[in-house]
């Protein structure tokens, strides 16, 4: 790898741009996709390796050449910056998920309980309206605080967010989703949020409740549906 | 939510420390290959070594191919993978297959 492709592509991975780093295995020649100059029948297949976030060897153009796909990191949000999120976002990072903590409580959301995190302190719908969550964002909201809890859910709920899990009991839980059905979400858009949240392992500490969750987000993100 | 980026970044740390680093990727896989396409492993002159390309089974071969890389600069394609159930010894004890691609961090 050139110094050039290096610094190219370490560029865009910091300003959290989806690029691919072809090589053309026959002899080490590389490129970063999609560029215009290169052939449309390359970039598509560098579009698709990103959409997917699937690193892959194609065969154009009679030459086998290796896509590696560099997606940007996942975002997880999370609302409320309490005992089980300080368990959630150290092993959360550990999997490679770039995380965001939301706690208007300034008490809480001190950077001293959580070192090396986004922490935003704006209300949660403030926070979301922010953040702009899309299809590579989840969302998980630990408040149990229907005024801290429900504006993020209603904006999680009107984003294309792949996950959205919220913490509580059933009994909670029922009730959020009665709430949020008078702020217009119907059945099948309160069916997205997983509540109650997480794997259903038996969980009592916060590292093991902060395990189930991520073992459904990491379900749900690689496509297996997890078992209740 | 790939690790395939830290070890670019490790080996970029490691160049810029004035280390010889050459980098291994999957490019295919074929079976029970642990490893997906784009898990890298990366090797140093001076023995460093980070990721992995496999559940341990071909890293160091890997590594040794890796220092012949750092010293023609030629990037090379290797396969690795079991044809018959005899060669064990050189291949992997998954029964995978998969395709490697070595090159040097210039």
């Amino acid at each position: 790898m050139t110094p050039d492709i290096l610094e190219a592509l370490t560029a865009a991975r910091a300003a959290k741009r989806p690029v691919v780093l072809a090589t053309i295995l026959a002899d080490g020649t590389q490129m970063l996709l999609p560029d215009s100059v290169r052939s449309e029948a390359l970039n598509n297949a560098a579009r698709q390796a990103l959409e997917r976030d699937e690193s892959t060897t194609v065969t154009l153009e009679g030459a086998d050449i290796f896509l590696h796909a560099y997606a940007p990191p996942i975002r997880l949000v999370i609302v409320g910056a309490v005992h089980i999120a300080q368990s959630l976002v150290p092993m959360a990072a550990h999997l490679g998920v770039s995380v965001i903590v939301v706690d208007p409580r300034r008490s809480f959301a001190t950077a001293e309980r959580f070192p090396n995190v986004t922490l935003m302190d704006d209300w949660p719908d403030d926070a979301m309206d922010k953040i702009a969550p899309d299809s590579r964002t989840a969302i998980i909201t630990l408040t149990h605080d229907p005024k801290l809890d429900d504006p993020a859910l209603d904006r999680a709920l009107r984003s294309d967010a792949f996950y959205i899990g919220s913490l509580g009991s059933r009994k909670t839980h029922a009730s959020r989703l009665a709430r949020l059905r008078d702020l217009g979400h119907d059945d099948a858009a309160l069916a997205r949020i997983r509540g109650p949240v997480g794997l259903h392992i038996g969980a009592v500490t916060a590292p093991e409740i902060a395990l189930s969750i991520l073992g459904e987000f990491v379900a749900v993100r690689r496509n297996a549906e997890p078992k209740k | 939510m790939s690790e395939t980026s830290d070890i670019l970044a490790t080996a970029a740390a490691w160049r810029a420390a004035g280390e010889d680093v050459a980098i291994a990727t999957v490019t295919q896989t074929w079976g029970s290959s642990p490893r997906p396409a784009g898990s890298q492993l990366a090797i140093t002159r001076s023995g460093k070594m980070a990721g992995s390309v496999s559940g341990g089974c071909i890293e160091g071969a890997v590594a040794d191919i890796g220092l012949e890389v750092l010293d023609s600069g030629t990037p090379r394609l290797m396969d690795f993978g079991i044809t018959d159930e005899r060669a064990w010894e050189v291949g992997l004890a998954c029964g995978g297959k998969l395709k490697v691609f070595v090159e040097r961090l210039a």
